[in-house]
């Protein structure tokens, strides 16, 4: 999983509440054998005006041109700043998956669904939970200034604006712990590999019929 | 020291690091994988640049996707004609050559469900940790085995790390006293205890199966039952170890041979849970009560005895449960009282990881020899449950019983059991099926699934109706 430090970005628009993991990515996206390529398809019924089919090649859709993430001053957007309840619905890691894959680093919303929320995490997403009233502002300045970057540092658990305003968020200890040194699940057991070793050097011996190859 | 259970022992025994939220790093002995949950596994382990920890604990195979008729596996994977299962089967395959982890190909003999290969390859033994991405992963602790379902998520973290973050379950005991009635199969008697303890009765536990029904039943049966755990809601079940076991498993394709072998067995006859060891939980059954077991509703614990009539939910005092039947009758197309005998089959079908062995093939032929389908069912199916099953069967000259009764002589594959290729129920069509969940649609949109044994699905397809196998049998 790759780490995250700080990112500097360009900030789009999700301007509504519930959205849910079906709108960020719909159901028939799910039949894919990868979890990749789904950056295409992210809020597919909002960014397009005819209906996706898995697989498709996206270039030649009709889109719908009033969607932000379809203008040219959020191109290359990192950030999504959005409402309340962000990622409710079907458990899918799809959600996610298609919201890295777009390219965004961060999501900042006055809440998270929660297993959106965990799942985050899991593939080096960072959801950012900060008040409504300065999710508020932050649409505010955004809608304001073409280019709208911010800065979000999770070492120091800050957001900076252009201006130099700063705001603090809270973070799990061990969370943030794993997103700074791009520890995944499976990163974090990897970090006990010498312990794995050990018990199994011991089994080697102690039970060596466990470790047959299984070969053709 | 403390008495241990059978579960106990398999636990400690794979600890690889107790956490202090309560979670634990367990090591795992053997992994299966199959086409529908590895694909994102194996492309996370990609993405991360990441290989697999110890790529000889891994055997793969397809078989929730391949296609069952001859005429479609001749031409191997491209005779598969939906292109969403062609592209899963294509993708272990190029999965498994990339990562060079063994896999029984769809037209290898040693091919077939994966719940089904891993113990008659000797891939999987007594006292190994076993999992694979499947509920049904249960089937391997009828070796004394610890065994369950994974997510994809965790098929990925034991490829890359050969463990497993879990939590300890607790301890249950089922057991069956006394001795079965002629006729009655371990199929019965996994039906019974679902029918017993509800489908969410094992939530939580390790299911240990002991008493004397199970220390007389075959290696097939006691993998029949254990199949079922998880409809009793019991992530893994199992058997302990005794004289049946090691005979199964000796000389099996994976099995140790000379001094190990007899360090292993010495090391297995202690697979089971000491005198006096603690239960959280026991229940009780006497297998002498054990009829041959009809489900006649779309939950596995909506079952009945042969000679029983469907009930009435108007008998039933708990209104979440009363409205739960009345809705399982509406959609079975059932009605309160009528007779399950009187239950007309359109299609039967004789496989699955739960009764797809040879000795359930036997089951159903020994029903069958000399014997017709009955013309109302308009298709009765048996799909053994991998190449080798088949070609014993052949062997033993049950393919052409079958086929003489009208019967058709499959492929190996689920099939029909979840209906993802081409083999399905219609909309309406009631089955007579060995297989282990009666969910709506799980056969197909629509249809009607009863669970039974291969003898009872056997001689159903004969007789049209469910009949008493035993009954029909005397003749
Ligand atoms: S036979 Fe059915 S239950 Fe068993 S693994 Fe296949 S699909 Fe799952």
């Amino acid at each position: 999983m790759k780490p995250f430090t700080q990112v500097t970005g360009i900030v789009a628009p999700m301007d509504r509440a519930n959205v849910d993991t079906d709108m960020i990515i719909p159901k028939q996206f799910l039949k894919s054998i990868k979890r990749t390529g789904f950056g295409k398809n992210l809020f597919d019924e909002l960014r397009y005006l005819d209906v996706g089919q898995p697989d498709q090649d996206c270039t030649g859709r009709p889109i719908n041109e009033e969607f932000p993430l379809n203008q040219a001053r959020y191109q290359g957007a990192e950030i999504l700043l959005t409402r309340k309840n962000f990622g409710c619905g079907s458990s899918r890691e799809h959600a996610p998956w298609a919201l890295d894959d777009y390219g965004f680093r961060c999501i900042i919303a006055p809440s998270f669904a929660d297993i959106f929320y965990n799942n985050c995490f899991k593939n080096g997403l960072l959801p950012l939970i900060l008040s409504e009233e300065i999710v508020e502002q932050l649409f505010q300045q955004m809608y304001q200034t073409e280019g709208y970057q911010l800065t979000v540092d999770l070492q120091s658990q800050q957001v900076v604006t252009p201006s130099g305003e700063t705001f603090a968020f809270e973070i799990d200890e061990f969370r943030k712990h794993c997103l700074l040194n791009g520890l995944d699940d499976i990163g974090l057991t990897l970090e006990q590999a010498d312990a794995i070793k050990a018990y199994e050097s011991e089994r080697r011996v102690s039970a060596p019929w466990l470790f047959d190859a299984v070969k053709n | 020291m403390a008495a241990k259970t059978l579960y106990d022992k398999l636990w400690d025994a794979h600890l690889v690091q107790q956490r202090d939220d309560g979670s634990a790093l367990i090591y795992i002995d053997r992994h299966i994988v199959h086409e529908v949950t590895s694909p994102q596994a194996f492309e996370g382990l990609r993405m991360a640049g990441r290989t697999p920890w110890r790529v000889d604990s891994v055997l793969a195979t397809p078989d929730h996707n391949v296609p069952t008729t001859v005429k479609e596996r001749a031409s191997g994977i491209s005779g598969i004609e939906d292109p969403v299962s062609l592209i899963q089967v294509k993708t272990l395959d190029d999965n498994c050559d990339e990562f060079g982890i063994v896999e029984y190909k769809i037209n290898d003999q040693r091919q077939g469900i994966v719940h089904v290969i891993g113990p008659e390859s000797g891939a999987c033994l007594p006292g190994m940790t076993i999992v694979c991405g499947d509920s049904h992963t249960a089937t391997n602790g009828a070796l004394g085995a610890l065994a369950h379902g994974i997510g994809t998520s965790e098929v990925e973290h034991v490829l890359a790390t050969q463990t497993l973050v879990a939590k300890k379950m607790k301890n249950m005991l089922i057991r069956v006293d006394g001795e079965l009635g002629e006729g009655v199969t371990p199929k019965d008697v996994v039906l019974a205890i679902i029918a017993k303890i509800g489908t969410a009765g094992g939530t939580g536990y390790a299911v240990e199966f002991g008493g004397d029904v199970f220390r007389a039943m075959s290696m097939e049966g006691r993998m029949t039952v254990c199949n079922m755990a998880i409809e009793a809601g019991a992530r893994a079940g199992m058997v302990a170890v005794d004289d049946i076991t090691i005979n199964y498993v000796k000389g099996r394709a994976y099995a140790p041979s000379g001094d190990v072998w007899e360090r292993a067995v010495e090391a297995w006859r202690d697979l089971k849970s000491d005198e006096g060891a603690h239960f959280d939980e026991v229940v009780v059954l006497n297998g002498a009560e054990i009829m041959p077991q009809v489900s006649w509703g779309t939950s596995p614990e909506m079952v009945v005895g042969v000679h029983d009539n469907v009930p009435d939910p108007a008998a039933e005092t708990d209104a979440v449960k009363r409205e739960g039947m009345a809705r399982a009758l509406e959609y079975m197309g059932l009605n309160a009282g009528q007779r399950i005998a009187d239950i007309k089959l359109d299609r039967v079908f004789i496989g699955s990881c739960t009764n797809s062995r040879i000795e359930d093939i036997r089951a159903a032929a020994e029903v069958v020899k000399g014997r017709k389908k009955a013309d109302s069912v308009k298709q009765a199916m048996v799909v053994p449950g991998s190449g080798l099953v088949k070609a014993q069967a052949e062997a033993e000259g049950l393919d052409k019983i079958f086929v003489e009764a009208g019967f058709e002589w499959r492929e190996p594959g689920c099939s029909m059991c979840l209906a993802m290729n081409a083999d399905k129920l219609g909309s309406g069509e009631h089955c007579a099926s060995t297989s282990n969940r009666n969910f709506e649609g799980r056969q197909g949109y629509g249809g009607r699934t009863h669970l039974v044994s291969p003898a009872m699905a056997a001689a159903a397809g004969v007789a049209g109706h469910f009949v008493d196998v035993r009954e029909f049998v005397r003749g």
